[in-house]
């Protein structure tokens, strides 16, 4: 009886367990890596590959961090969402700045002056009335009125660990003395904001202010009130009103203004976190924003995930109402005048490997994706006339793809200190372009990105103003404009250009030497490769042979800083959408040698280097382009760089994610993103319903291999004695 | 017994001093105080002041191990190896390059290390014996047979095809478990399932293999034809006399492991999302962040000089024959 009772209650186990399971695989899919209760929620979901390192606006200058600060921060102006070319708004401004320019005198001059005559330009901006800053310890106050975490004693510190163990928050409206409060906080030395050197050539007072501050730290330990210091270009003219005063004319200013490091931040927040025992629980600035924008950041753990949130006290936006065009049929307008954010939340896991996010993807976890070299056939196909379309997996998945060429070069650089490939006289210049005409970057972007690329014709990337199109686009040096498109030059004139310079067959007519060059890099690594076995291969096509020195990264850098490497591969993400911001790449003064700046290859040509300092400071226009167009022939000419390519970035998106449009300025595109949960969550039980068969087959075989185990072991044990002990 | 361990204690003293010493020669060799500041500072727009002042604010402004502008005993204690070595010797991490409290961090990331590794060892140890006992009792038939093959099969795969593998079959073809990820608390226990699976089987084709040997030699030993003899059983046989004997060689490999369970497995926690200390130490490397690199070190020696004097304990509660003296 007892054992049948046991045999009952064994087999009702097992029914009641498989039921279970058929249950469960029918309410919600066991691979979900998020709790069950977000099934149908409004949130994004998204992921990153490396831990941002600094989310302190006055210090944050990379892409993967602007992710997040872009969302939370809220500098005066912004990009248009939807426009092209991009297009400069009002963020927190009322209005774009009104820029006054000064003589010498202190007397306005007009708008178009020379920048010659200009001595100051003064940005006034006004911002909104009514902004308020997210939930935050630091605004916290009690019933008098003063502010309840600015004299914390060690025992109140004894139980937080982190900035959500302070019980209450508070918040208080945006005002102009925050914005110059942060811009004072670019001139504190303990902040090593990375744009104070350049901010303290033209924002006046910046760097007496910024002894001033060092000066004050070493009488002072701890917390130094900023708002006690004066800064003679920055002031506050009213509680929304602010004035920067920068040294002659410097139009990119506005760009910058667009930038997080020009975002507001309250004293409070500084004096908050400035207090002892915060910074050895990592509570720091660093670590928790504190901005008016349409997100918080709700957690941060970037070992695992990072979550922002939506800003309970953010002012409502208005998704914009026009776009370019071909916006409204792809559906972009369909939002026009809703308020902003759509999402609740976004989620953005850890994730290290390529593998696991793509397969997480296609399983509906994540909402968008760029595509690996691993994946890209299973993905795109390149049709005969080299248009791009999903393959048919993808699209009936509803995913779509959107293409954009960054706003980013990457070249080969010849160092113009080196006595072989550097210099302006016409021997080297030939050898540099029987060089760049034999190097076929469009086989690059073939054989290395899939055709992710386009091949730079000169410094300034599609889409930036003094880009041209078509054939008067084209490095005629290294190219010719054959049936509408741009054709390399033959190989046989560049062994003409190389026997012109010297180098017949790739030997040196003066020792009889074969050429050798030296391409340096930093820390490749095995999938490196194959890259340089193509960069090997295109100078032998000359006869020249190239050694790859491949060094630590730490080594490379030293190279560049001396001088001392011959070739070199760099790149550079525009921090603006203005030509400066490449042009400046081949300014003289800016060698990277002689003046520690960004011009890695040291060119230095007096005549393009007037060009650019006439060119900096105009305005866009006629005249602008005129000498842009004159300086890229310069340096076409002169080529000092292989100019590489620019990169093509692929996103696809799933059915879902609604009004995706790539954005390569903006860094507030989050809040436009709208979700459509309720499909996610259909698709995602479509796609993801477990399949538990082979696991009772792997029950079985186990268990087959078990009792054959066990009738054999039985078997043995009664052998055992008529054959004596096993031997 | 005390007096053994305080020797093996003070002979601890010298051995982290020299790996100190070594891990600090070996990351300034590569890495000069100049480059780390420009690695935390970032590529763009650093001028040589803010490296100074980074460099100042961190001690990396002093020379490396003897200063010879300092008076005194200071020649030797103002300097980058003293001010950042000898804290360690309280367990004082102090501060990671980028400001974070390295010894909060390690707390926090220990947890997910050991959430797959300490089920890993446990059942992989488990699973190891019985599957290199039963190879040792069916020793030369069949079983036996296909049993080393099964084992030299696993153990030639790449460990990166496990998890590869796994992922794929049970995640993305099968659906039963997330692919990557992690949650906190016991929402966990779906991330860990799949790494623990594959950690565990990884894990049997080495570990059986050794094992077997282990038992087959101590089958060949006396004791064991006496106890066959005097007619027990062979399971008896197994289980009590000669697994208790192979004891020790496996003690010696495994009790040395415990300790350095918590420091993760870089690979797994990559592949799996799973916010552990495997990726402590090399994203550290990376980043140059000397400061991390030298706890990561400095722990990792103190718990393997840890597992070795727990090895030696061990011993002399599987063999009455061991004394530490």
């Amino acid at each position: 009886m007892a054992a049948f009772a046991i045999r009952t209650s064994w087999v009702g186990w097992t029914w009641i367990l498989c039921l279970a399971l058929l249950l469960s695989a029918c309410a919600e899919p066991w691979n979900n890596p998020y709790r069950a209760e977000e099934a149908r929620a409004n949130v994004l979901y998204s992921a990153f590959s490396e831990r941002p390192k600094h989310l302190d606006p006055a210090r944050s200058y990379s892409s993967n961090e602007y992710a997040f600060i872009g969302q939370i921060y809220e500098p005066p102006l912004s990009y248009h969402y939807l426009k092209r070319p991009y297009t400069l708004i009002p963020n927190t401004a009322e209005a774009l700045p009104r820029v006054t320019l000064l003589d010498a005198e202190g007397r306005p001059l007009p708008e178009d002056a020379p920048a010659e005559q200009v001595a100051e330009s003064v940005y006034e901006i006004r911002i909104r009335t009514g902004i308020r800053y997210q939930p935050h310890p630091a605004l916290a106050r009690d019933a008098e009125g003063r502010y309840r975490y600015h004299d914390l004693r060690p025992q109140d510190l004894a139980h937080v660990h982190t900035l959500a163990d302070f019980p209450e928050t508070g918040t208080r409206e945006l005002v102009a003395a925050d914005y110059v409060y942060q811009i004072k906080r670019l001139a504190d030395p303990r902040v090593h904001s990375p744009i104070f050197g350049l901010m303290a050539e033209y924002i006046i007072g910046l760097r007496d202010l910024s002894r001033a501050i060092d000066e004050a730290r070493k009488e002072q330990p701890g917390w130094v009130d900023l708002r006690r210091f004066p800064l003679a270009g920055v002031e506050v003219v009213g509680r929304y009103t602010y004035r920067i005063r920068v040294k002659g004319k410097y139009p990119q200013l506005k760009y910058w203004l667009a930038m997080p490091f020009f975002a507001p931040m309250p004293w409070e927040a500084d004096r908050f976190y400035s207090q002892p025992g915060l910074a050895e629980r990592n509570i720091t600035l660093d670590w928790y924003p504190i901005g008016t924008g349409p997100f918080m950041l709700a957690e941060n753990n970037p070992n695992l995930r990072m979550v922002l949130e939506r800003n309970p006290f953010y002012r409502g936006q208005v998704y914009p109402s026009e776009g370019e065009p071909g916006d409204a049929e792809a559906g972009l307008l369909e939002d026009a005048g809703r308020p902003l954010p759509f999402i609740d939340r976004a989620v953005y896991s850890l994730e290290r490997e390529s593998i696991p996010y793509w397969n997480k993807f296609l399983q509906g976890y994540y909402d968008a994706s760029g595509i690996s070299s691993e994946s890209f056939d299973q993905v795109v196909q390149i049709g005969s006339q080299g248009d791009i379309r999903l393959t048919e997996e993808m699209v009936a998945k509803g995913i779509h793809l959107s293409t954009a060429v960054a706003s980013s070069i990457f070249y080969l650089g010849f160092n113009m200190l080196d006595p072989v490939v550097g210099g302006l006289d016409e021997r080297r210049r030939k050898l540099r372009r029987a060089i760049a005409i034999a190097v076929d970057y469009e086989e690059y972007i073939a054989i290395f990105m899939n055709g992710r690329g386009v091949p730079a014709q000169g410094p300034i990337p599609p889409g930036m103003f003094g880009y041209r199109e078509g054939a008067e686009g084209i490095n005629p040096y290294v190219y010719r404009w054959e049936d509408g498109r741009a054709v390399r030059r033959s190989l046989e004139e560049a062994r003409r250009l190389l026997a012109e310079a010297g180098y017949p067959g790739g030997v040196d007519e003066e020792t009889g030497k074969p050429l050798t060059l030296y391409l340096d890099i930093a820390g490749g690594g095995p999938d490196d490769k194959a890259r340089m076995d193509w960069f090997r291969k295109q100078f032998a096509k000359l006869g020249i042979q190239l050694v790859i020195r491949n060094t630590l990264y730490n080594r490379f850098q030293e190279k560049m800083r001396q001088g001392t490497a011959q070739l070199f591969l760099w790149g550079w993400n525009a921090d603006y959408p203005d030509p400066e911001n490449f042009l400046f790449l081949l300014y003289g003064p800016n060698g990277k040698a002689k003046h520690g700046g960004e011009n890695a290859a040291n060119y230095e040509n007096p005549e393009f280097d007037a060009l650019f300092t006439r060119m900096k400071n105009m305005e866009d226009g006629p005249e602008r382009l005129a000498l842009i167009d004159r300086m890229v022939d310069i340096v076409r000419r002169d080529g000092p760089w292989l100019w590489g390519l620019h990169p093509k970035r692929f996103r696809l998106y799933h059915a879902w994610y609604r009004n995706a449009k790539p954005n390569l300025m903006a860094h507030d595109t989050l809040k436009y993103l709208r979700i459509d949960a309720d499909l996610r969550h259909e698709k995602r039980l479509a796609w993801n319903q477990p399949i538990v068969w082979p696991l009772f087959l792997v029950a079985a075989v186990s268990s087959a291999f078990l009792g054959m185990a066990w009738v054999a072991y039985r078997r043995r044990e009664r052998q055992a004695p008529k054959g004596g002990a096993a031997s | 017994m005390m007096a053994y361990l305080a020797r093996r204690l003070l002979y601890a003293v010298p051995i982290l001093l020299g790996v100190n010493l070594i891990t600090f020669t070996l990351f300034f060799v590569v890495n000069s105080p100049d480059d780390m500041a420009r690695m935390h500072l970032g590529a763009k727009r650093v001028t040589p002041e803010a490296i100074e002042q980074w460099k100042a604010e961190r001690g990396y402004d002093k020379p490396l191990i003897y200063n010879a502008k300092a008076p005194g005993l200071e020649k030797f204690t103002e300097t980058i190896f003293f001010q950042n070595s000898v804290r360690l010797f309280v367990f004082d991490f102090g501060r990671s390059d980028a400001g974070r409290d390295i010894g909060y961090d390690i707390s926090q990331r220990m947890w997910p290390s050991l959430a797959i590794a300490v089920p890993v060892f446990l059942v992989g140890l488990l699973t190891n014996i019985t599957f290199a006992l039963l190879m040792a009792f069916f020793r030369a038939t069949p079983l036996d047979v296909w049993g080393v093959v099964l084992c030299v099969v696993l153990m030639s795969i790449s460990p990166l095809f496990y998890i590869i593998a796994g992922q794929y079959l049970a995640g993305k073809l099968l659906h039963l478990v997330p692919i990557s990820g992690y949650d906190t608390g016991l929402a966990a226990w779906k991330f860990l399932v799949l790494p623990v699976i594959i950690g565990i089987v990884s894990g049997i084709g080495s570990g059986a293999r050794w094992y077997r040997t282990l038992f087959l030699e101590e089958m060949g030993k006396d004791y064991v034809r006496t106890a066959r003899a005097k007619g027990l059983a062979e399971a008896v046989v197994m289980f009590r006399h000669v697994l208790k004997n192979a004891m020790i060689p496996i003690l010696t490999g495994a009790v040395v492991v415990i300790p350095l369970l918590f420091m993760g497995s870089l690979i797994m926690e990559s592949f799996f999302g799973i916010p552990g200390l495997g990726s402590y130490t090399i994203d550290a490397i990376n980043g140059q962040d000397f400061a991390i690199v030298r706890a990561m070190v400095f722990l990792g020696s103190v718990l393997y000089i840890l597992g070795l004097i727990l090895t030696d304990f061990s011993y002399t509660l599987v063999d009455p024959r061991v004394r530490l003296e």
